[in-house]
């Protein structure tokens, strides 16, 4: 209750979160709109033409150069004035008339491999159409084999469905964390905390003391964000609530014992909110948040088990994106009361054995 | 007016006694190198973008020579784990537990269709909910694809021709390896930090001590003051960033293009508009404590997604590309991404430079301006 009177806790606590998520929310994305590319064609023929119009026609993509000769491209390419340049050369049409391949080269920046991935996936999927188009008007007969493309869940392959559910689970963490270890540590520094430790109250009464106000406004700015995420960003909420808040309250009780673990060990603020840092980084790096744990390696992969974010992470997404049930997300349910658990044990202990 | 040679004598004993200050509070010594090992440590080894090893389910539901060699490249590439299921339920299921990323589809009618001329259907169901992976998990599949295409035609003696040939050249990356550009993108963030939080929390605590003021009834001049603040911090960042540089090369292993120099005097350029911005935040600030939250929020988050580290700017709304100009960090990582990757790409790294000079300009003099206020 201290905590919420504290006006300027309340002011740093609301603010900077709920500002960050905005701004983080519209620029993290992985995918790629209005790319600047260049084009340096040297076939006089209609092929190339109805080509490049489907590359025109395409929102990913964005023409801002022709380039007139071979010179022209590699300054284009370093300075980054275009990420990608399509080399068509003079035979092209004749070529393709001719019943043979026409050859496109494709230059791609890769200073952002990441990028240049999803360029290529982009490029494939527009000469397949084209080609596919071409084969019919020219009777060129159909491929052998055809490979259809269904996607679950996110047909569109926003990465920002993806990306935005998972700051609920960020910011929510990051809040319960550090209400929960400044909490202690204020009252350490103040003396009052000692002065608790004599009172006849059990010290799980005093640890459940510590934890509530953490899990309350934890719950609290867990369910903004979480109203925000649905109703301004328009990621669907498939699921049901009920799913979602109980991962959420597992996920605030691990956070909130290892925060009360933090400051069972910090002796200042300073200290605590440095824990909470140290804690917090890795913790979001290696939660699945914005890059996949199927992709660390193994050693790393194995740590990220006692890290409650990254099966909270997957609750929010399973839930909001797959609607997932309760049945369905048992396996990531218990890890979290587990270490929420542990860590509560642990906190307990060391709020005894650990008087300064 | 100015005394020149009394001048650069206090300014010597200002930095020696920072430099004792240094020496005997280790603090600063492990935020300029511990925390930007451990930082490399975690990030160069947790954040990586390239998918290995995805977990594919194959339903197959009529077994053929033809499935077989397409199965089995499958089986044979280092992109793919594949599971096999008897039928598209039990994938299903799979997927919905997450237990595979994909589902590779052979119908009943596949080898059929392929032997009677028509385009015999494969179907790929993907999980979208990590939309970024599955777009790199589908290009992998048409990529084994359309090799085996190719394959399969010449072993039936036709020659497969597709209308386009699309040739693609990757410069600068051609391994297509995500720790290339998230290494040198990560030096940027971590520097950030470090600027930040040596200056920004150093300050502060002279503040709050009341040390400062204890300086400035001296015949020190605030001048004289910042610039021995900074100067020590200034080695201690640029040995941080050495280290940082030699974590990416050698350990790492991201190809180092461009010459040492260049990226050393870039580095010095950011790493002072870093400590600009750290002792900006530590003349708002009133202690250590509020001094460190601020330097975190922001310059390291905001360096963390807004710089182009990560997230590619040019896709960003038009709105949040004009915030990113006034984060430092944005144009360092912008040289430091063409200096490993691509080499002295000189119109990049003066562009950018420029833009640096210019924003420690902008921060030292707001620093000396709030500092004049705060004496008041």
């Amino acid at each position: 209750m201290a905590l919420l009177k504290d006006k300027t806790s309340r002011m740093t606590l609301i603010i900077p979160p709920l500002f960050q998520l905005l701004i983080f929310s519209y620029a993290a994305s992985f995918d790629l709109n209005q790319v600047n590319y260049a084009v340096y064609n040297q076939d006089p023929g209609i092929a190339s033409r109805e080509l490049l119009g489907y590359f025109k026609g395409s929102p990913a993509f964005k023409l801002t150069a022709t380039l007139d000769h071979l010179g022209q491209v590699a300054p284009a390419v370093n300075e980054q004035k275009v990420l990608m340049v399509l080399h068509i050369p003079q035979d092209f049409t004749r070529n393709m008339l001719e019943g043979r391949s026409g050859q496109l080269q494709v230059i791609i920046d890769g200073r952002n491999s990441n990028t240049a991935m999803v360029l290529l996936g982009y490029i494939n999927t527009i000469v397949t159409s084209f080609s596919t188009q071409w084969s019919q008007d020219h009777g060129w007969g159909s491929p052998p084999a055809e490979l259809k493309v269904r996607t679950w869940f996110n047909p569109n392959l926003e990465s920002r469905w993806f990306i935005v559910p998972g700051i609920v689970g960020l910011l929510t963490l990051v809040v319960a964390l550090v209400v929960t270890a400044l909490s202690v540590a204020r009252e350490r520094e103040a003396g009052t905390f000692d002065q608790l430790l004599v009172t006849p109250l059990h010290p799980a009464e005093i640890l459940i003391g510590k934890a509530l106000p953490g899990i309350i406004i934890g719950l609290a700015e867990g369910s903004l964000i979480v109203f925000l995420t649905v109703n301004m960003f328009g990621v669907p909420m498939l699921g049901g609530l009920g799913a979602l808040y109980l991962g959420m309250a597992l996920f605030i009780i691990s956070a909130v014992g290892l925060g009360l673990m933090i400051s069972s060990i910090a002796v200042t603020q300073q200290q605590a909110l440095l824990g909470a840092f140290l804690f917090l980084v890795p913790a979001v790096i290696l939660s699945g948040f914005a890059t996949p744990i199927a992709n660390m390696p193994e050693l790393v992969q194995n740590l990220t088990l006692l890290n409650p974010l990254r099966y909270f992470l997957v609750i929010v997404r399973s839930v909001f994106l797959e609607g997932a049930e309760m049945s369905l997300l048992l396996p990531l349910y218990w890890p979290m009361a587990v270490i929420g658990v542990v860590t509560m044990i642990i906190a307990g202990w060391l709020f005894r054995n650990r008087l300064y | 007016m100015r005394q020149g040679m009394p001048g650069w004598r206090r300014l010597k004993g200002l930095i020696r006694k920072e430099s004792f200050q240094i020496i005997r509070d280790p603090s600063s010594i492990a935020i300029a190198f511990v925390l930007p090992a451990v930082l490399l440590f975690i990030f160069g080894y947790g954040v990586s973008l390239d998918a290995k090893n995805v977990p594919l389910a194959l339903v197959v539901e009529q077994p053929s020579p033809a499935t077989a060699s397409l199965t089995g490249d499958f089986q044979d590439s280092q992109w793919f784990e594949p599971k096999h299921f008897n039928d598209i339920h039990s994938a299903q299921e799979a997927l919905r537990h997450r237990e595979v990323m994909g589902i590779l589809w052979l119908r009943s009618n596949f080898t059929r269709e392929l032997f009677s001329g028509g385009p015999a259907p494969i179907g790929l169901f993907l999980n979208g909910v990590d939309g970024n992976t599955a777009r790199i998990v589908a290009g992998y599949v048409q990529g084994v694809w359309g090799k085996w295409l190719v394959r399969y035609a010449q072993s039936q003696g036709r020659e497969l021709t597709m209308p386009v040939d699309v040739q693609q050249r990757i410069w600068f990356n051609p391994e297509v390896r995500s720790t290339n550009f998230l290494v040198p993108g990560l030096i940027a963030v971590i520097m950030t930090l470090i600027g930040a939080l040596l200056t920004s929390m150093v300050v502060a605590r002279e503040w709050e001590r009341g040390t400062m003021e204890a300086l400035l009834v001296t015949p020190v001049r605030l001048r004289e003051i910042l610039l021995g603040k900074l100067i020590p911090y200034f080695v201690l960042g640029m040995g941080g960033q050495i280290l940082s540089v030699a974590m990416a090369v050698w350990l790492f292993e991201v190809p180092l293009r461009g010459s040492l120099w260049v990226l050393m005097g870039v580095s010095a350029l950011f790493l002072l508009a870093a400590l600009g911005m750290g002792l900006l935040i530590s003349t708002v600030a009133h202690n250590q404590f509020v001094a460190g939250q601020l330097a975190i929020f922001t310059t390291f988050l905001p360096a963390f997604i807004l710089s182009g580290f990560i997230f590619d700017i040019g896709s960003m709304p038009g709105w949040v590309q004009a915030i990113t100009h006034v984060i430092a960090a944005r144009y360092f990582v912008q040289v430091l991404q063409s200096v490993f990757l691509a080499g002295d790409v000189w119109p990049v790294i003066l562009v950018n430079s420029v833009a640096l000079v210019i924003m420690t300009a902008l921060f030292m003099g707001l620093v000396r301006l709030r500092s004049r206020k705060r004496l008041e």
